[in-house]
């Protein structure tokens, strides 16, 4: 057991003592930081790194994906939880298979399409905040329907037979009986879906090219510092802190639920 | 789980034409409904993409200046499969750990390499790290709370983490004692880079199978112990074979995961490090440099892959990847309907009714 936990924390512990040096001492490798210091959690918010319009941009596009997926994973999970039609499998099968999908085979001609490279569609949108969301909803909206499709699953039929004993329509039914049920689900398919999005590198690396377009992932990736030339190691491990402490702490508190959710779904 | 689906035997044929459409009872219109949305968005942002990677794959954008009449080119030109077998003809070699050979083999053979070392070392600790979890009882919360850290990171961050671990003065060397130069361009960042995927993803196998593990019920090692099992056998002869199907799953989603491998070896190596180039980032890096037609061949060749090695997953090893119960029983009831016709063709009988089905959707009993 504390092999597991060492396993798991030991390197983060580094990354969190690496944070709290000095940040002439980035490659220190002292167990413990001598003097400690926060000058690094300093250092991460000078505009040079732009880390703070980066965090922003997170939010923007994190937010927006998770909102959208849900709004139409939420109606295609039903149907796939519930109902009964022709090509059920087909589409379990797609949208599955879409989670699966290379992402570089659907970036390639979506750069090409975002840089206005096809005359039929002359908009120039790199560096835009569609050109971030659009893409990830390919990864985000089959995690989406995935997760809400096995939590529905585990809602009793006899609930909705019940309402539509009752007199319900098969919407109504979903709407007054089972969506206020599912809430739990789907609050813990918006995390992991928020989480996905946030940690995503590639798409964002590709089409915000800007430095005021980064997403906090790829600003980090693009830390020069301010210490001269050398790696400023301390300020990316501090950022890398900041950025780690709120997905973790979510994790921690929704802690079953999410397990729940990473069971039932399966992918990623 | 007890199967919540019940097939009705053959019936008599109904005095009405039989519909067509065996599952419909007025839900299917209903359903469509709800699902086009996604189905329009996923055309959008998939299928859409996928096409045009097909067709930009057999073009190549044109550059320079034509040799034969001296005209600055522009525009683009139908080149059929000239990117695909530029690998034998115009080779592009580099020199990777596999020795020097052209550049979309070498990422090729790391993305294997990758693939195959990093899955396998993450299954092995992810299912002891699963027996551990079942068997303690102290402290369990806190060990699922300690294996969602590595999970909740972002790739990116533990790139750089781990580059900063196998930094030549780094503390890795110190704890081994070496001077390795880990993220030089050679075998040893193959290493760091599985090193750091396995660290992020095991914990991760680790949770699915333990929530297998977690539906085996207590009386069936107890009979096993009574007769006369050892541990060892016990998890041979039970904890596997129980636990194998959700396992199957959980490892072709980590194989098809580890293939499409870009951000971390990005993050952790740079960028021109032949030795940990993945064909994700070979196609990124020709993209970048505005070779679309190259970068989409390439980005083709990964998703032919990862397509074939799903396909043999799903084949070779029956990974019920989809995981619903009506459609499941619905394949074997077309099975069996299939069978039916057959013997009834060879026995010269007349071929039975269509059988009119009472699955029902949802996991209950009823």
């Amino acid at each position: 057991m504390a092999v597991i936990i060492l396993y798991c924390l030991l390197p983060f512990y580094w990354m969190l003592v690496s944070s709290l040096r000095l940040p002439s001492m980035g490659r220190s490798t002292d167990f413990i930081p001598n003097p400690p210091s926060i000058e690094n959690y300093v250092a991460v918010w000078d505009p040079a790194n732009n880390f703070a319009p980066a965090i922003i941009n997170s939010i923007i596009v994190s937010t927006s994906v998770t909102l959208l997926t849900l709004l139409f994973g939420i109606l295609a999970a039903y149907a796939l939880a519930r109902l009964r039609f022709r090509f059920k499998g087909v589409v379990l099968s797609i949208i599955i298979a879409c989670s699966m999908f290379p992402g570089i085979t659907l970036l390639i001609p979506l750069f090409k399409l975002f840089t206005a490279t096809y005359p039929w569609f002359p908009f120039n949108w790199m560096n835009t905040y569609q050109a971030l969301i659009i893409p990830s909803l390919s990864f985000g909206l089959p995690l989406c329907v995935w997760n809400l499709t096995a939590f529905f699953r585990q809602l009793p039929v006899e609930l909705e037979q019940a309402a539509m004993v009752d007199g319900c329509t098969p919407g109504q039914a979903f709407v007054k009986v089972i969506l206020p049920l599912a809430a739990p689900g789907v609050f813990t398919t918006a995390i992991i879906t928020f989480i996905a999005v946030w940690n995503e590198f590639m798409i964002a690396l590709t089409f915000g090219t800007r430095a005021d377009m980064y997403t906090a992932v790829v600003a980090l990736s693009k830390f020069t510092g301010q210490y001269g030339f050398d790696t400023p190691w301390g300020t990316i491990m501090a950022a890398g802190v900041i950025l780690t402490i709120p997905l973790i702490l979510l994790v921690l508190f929704f802690q079953r639920r999410i397990v729940a959710g990473l069971t039932a779904g399966g992918v990623k | 789980m007890t199967a919540p689906t019940t097939v009705a035997g053959p019936a008599k044929r109904p005095a009405t034409k039989a519909k067509k459409n065996l599952m419909s009872d007025g839900q299917g219109a209903l359903a469509g409904l709800l699902i086009s949305p996604t189905m329009l968005v996923i055309a959008l942002v998939v299928g859409f993409p996928i096409l045009f990677s097909l067709r930009e794959s057999v073009f190549r954008t044109n550059s320079g200046v034509d040799p034969t009449t001296g005209i600055v080119q522009s525009g683009e030109q139908f080149v059929g499969l000239a990117n695909f077998t530029d690998i034998f003809t115009n080779p592009q070699t580099v020199i990777g750990v596999f020795g020097s050979m052209d550049r979309l083999i070498n990422a090729f053979l790391n993305t294997t390499f990758f693939t195959v070392v990093c899955v396998t070392a993450e299954t092995v600790i992810g299912v002891a790290m699963a027996v551990i979890m079942s068997k303690a009882f102290k402290g369990r919360g806190l060990v699922r709370a300690a294996i969602l850290v590595p999970w909740a990171i972002p790739t990116v961050v533990s790139a750089k983490m781990w580059a900063l671990i196998f930094d030549a003065n780094g503390v890795a060397n110190k704890l081994l004692g070496q001077n390795i130069l880990w993220l030089a361009d050679n075998a040893y960042s193959q290493w760091a880079v599985i090193v750091a995927d396995v660290w992020k993803t095991a914990p991760f196998i680790g949770l699915l199978t333990l929530a297998g593990l977690q539906t085996i019920p207590d009386e069936v090692y107890e009979a096993a112990r009574v007769d006369g099992a050892s541990a060892w056998q016990q998890f041979t002869r039970i904890t596997l074979p129980l636990v194998q199907p959700a396992l199957v799953v959980a490892v072709l989603f980590r194989t098809l995961d580890t293939m499409r491998m870009f951000d971390l070896p990005f993050a952790l190596a740079g960028q021109g490090k032949y030795s940990v180039e993945t064909l994700s980032m070979f196609a990124y890096f020709e993209n970048n440099a505005l070779r679309y037609g190259q970068a989409a061949a390439y980005s083709i060749v990964l998703f032919l892959y990862i397509v074939l090695v799903a396909f043999l997953f799903v084949k070779l090893l029956g990974a019920d990847v989809v995981g619903d119960p009506e459609t499941k029983a619905f394949a074997e009831q077309r099975k069996r309907q299939k069978l039916a016709r057959k013997r009834a063709k060879a026995e010269g009988r007349e071929l039975p009714a269509p059988m009119r089905s009472t699955i029902t959707s949802g996991d209950s009993s009823s």
